[in-house]
């Protein structure tokens, strides 16, 4: 039952040539056009209304764009169940009567088809899911008894349980403390030696330059893409930034806005 | 045996029996369902669905000449087509949804009184429709109940993965290409159906709180979806079952007795809930 359509092996992982995405007067992303490569690890990083969310929500096919085409190995991404969206945590309601193991269940529904009933290799892989992320002790505990942290990575399990070869993540690190933050990025390290690309919203431009192959300065246009030393640079900074910005020594060390609250539209 | 006569001697009156399987029918029935109204905040969707069926059932009412059994249908068509007409206005529109469903409920809901206002008995009949007459409920509508009450429930259950991933995360519905549009209509349409089925017992006005009562107390009692909606059921059951005892002894209004116990078993899951009862909480900082 899953329209799970063929991988092209020819073709990139994610194509996006000459997206727009226009609100009534608005224009949210304007001329986007780059592709990945598969298994590479890509943040995405703009200030507050760049389009970081909006462009993820177009890469994972619910959101159609005004203009332009993506592809994912070729085809439109509306027929794959290979890309996994995990939404902020600010958009979750915690207090759902699930546990961690259902939430991380839903990701085997497109394969399991209507009118099945998980069998013992879904739960199987639900809980080598659990076990990649370190939660197996958790699987029982309702959603909200999570740490912010936890949340995260039992998001990234349900991703994994789903088979995402492409996981798009929108500000996973954000409001997670030191600790917790590292555990991530050493799971999307992981993810990567497993051959999953992953594309990751961040507002930290120096975590975007120590754990990712390349960076996407986004704002609402593509202001660079291309490796950490070749993106960070003060010219394309301050395109993209103005003035929210503190610069050292042509380093840059944060972006001082505000988290939070994308332009999304509901 | 004091008790025992107390509590059998209802039953020898057969309206009596009826409305108790009546009762726990619906209230089953609502409660299993307003599992989902509650969690996906649409308890104003339900609210406004039962009013808005007021008008349908009192056409029926005044073309059939007073007779009841053909209401149902005339409910259960209203109800469906409210519901979707709702649904439509909830996903485009330049009104607030709140807002615009306000005013389809309202309207609607004047129309409903202004056409059965043209009959003089009219004070009797209305109150039924807005109150419910669950002691009035025949074999026949019973076993209508029956029927329909079983096919929302078992696709409830044929799709119980489905309409979970759809109301807590919407997004990775779409992402694992579930049919989302058609799956929330069928959501609305089986909320129209219970609405149609439960509306002898409690009447349009107090179906709110049939569908979002014992949901919501089985919400501060249990952690998981399948044991939050049998919890609901059994709350739903027990509610309907005192509440017409209640009725009986002290001469209340059955809808309003039953809808009255489950309100006060809320209280009691809102006070003294294992977990999360308001005695036991720390005021928050």
């Amino acid at each position: 039952m899953p329209p799970h359509v063929p991988h092209l092996p020819d073709q990139p992982i994610l194509n996006v040539a000459h997206v727009f995405l226009r609100y009534d007067r608005h224009t949210a992303l304007e001329d986007i056009t780059f592709h990945l490569h598969s298994g590479e690890r890509v943040a995405v990083v703009g200030p507050n209304g760049a389009g970081k969310s909006t462009l993820f929500k177009i890469v994972a096919g619910v959101l159609p764009p005004s203009e332009g085409e993506v592809t994912v190995y070729g085809s439109g991404p509306g027929g794959h169940v290979c890309i996994g969206y995990l939404p902020q945590r600010s958009q979750v309601d915690w207090r759902f009567p699930v546990t961690v193991a259902d939430v991380v269940m839903m990701g085997r529904i497109a394969k399991l088809g209507l009118f099945r009933w998980p069998r013992k290799q879904d739960w199987d892989l639900v809980f080598s899911a659990l076990e990649t992320v370190g939660l197996a002790n958790l699987a029982k505990r309702q959603i909200g008894e999570l740490s912010g942290g936890q949340q995260q990575r039992m998001f990234i399990a349900r991703a994994l349980a789903q088979e995402a070869e492409l996981m798009l993540m929108d500000e996973p690190l954000t409001g997670l403390d030191t600790p917790a933050q590292e555990s991530l990025l050493a799971l999307l390290e992981h993810l990567q030696q497993r051959g999953v690309t992953v594309m990751v919203a961040t507002h930290d431009l120096e975590q975007a330059r120590l754990h990712f192959d390349r960076i996407l300065l986004l704002n609402r246009r593509l202001i660079a893409f291309g490796p950490p030393e070749q993106v960070l640079q003060a010219d394309k900074l301050v395109r993209a930034y103005g003035g929210h910005l503190t610069l050292t020594e042509g380093h840059m060390i944060t972006d001082s806005c505000c988290e939070g609250d994308e332009y999304v539209d509901s | 045996m004091l008790i025992l006569d107390w509590l059998l001697a209802p039953l020898q009156y057969s309206f009596m029996l009826r409305g108790l399987m009546a009762a726990v029918l619906a209230g089953i029935l609502c409660a299993m369902v307003g599992t989902y109204v509650v969690l996906r905040g649409m308890a104003f969707f339900g609210d406004a669905l039962a009013h808005t069926i007021l008008p349908g059932v009192a056409a029926g009412y005044l073309l059939g000449g007073g007779a009841r059994e053909p209401l149902f249908w005339w409910a259960l068509g209203t109800s469906v087509a409210a519901s979707l007409g709702i649904g439509a206005i909830t996903r485009r529109g330049r009104i607030r949804e709140d807002t615009a469903i306000g005013i389809v409920f309202a309207g609607m809901f004047a129309l409903g009184i202004a056409l059965i206002s043209t009959v003089r008995s009219y004070a009797v009949d209305l109150s039924h429709f807005l109150f419910g007459n669950v002691l009035g409920v025949s074999w026949q509508s019973l076993g209508r109940m029956a029927i329909f009450g079983l096919g929302v429930l078992l696709v409830l259950g044929l799709f119980y993965k489905e309409f979970l991933v759809i109301s807590f995360d919407p997004v990775l519905a779409q992402t694992l290409r579930l049919p989302v549009t058609a799956l929330n209509n069928l959501m609305l349409i089986l909320i129209a159906v219970t609405v149609a089925v439960a509306m002898q017992t409690v009447g349009v006005a107090l179906m709110v709180a049939m569908l979002v009562t014992p949901a919501a107390t089985a919400s501060l009692l249990t952690r998981r979806l399948l044991s939050m909606m049998m919890l609901a059921a059994a709350l739903a059951a027990i509610s309907g079952i005192i509440g017409l005892y209640v009725s009986y002894y002290l001469g209340i209004a059955s809808g309003a007795a039953i809808v009255l116990t489950a309100t006060l078993f809320f209280l009691l899951a809102f006070l003294f809930a294992p977990r999360d009862g308001l005695l036991w909480k720390r005021p928050r900082a």
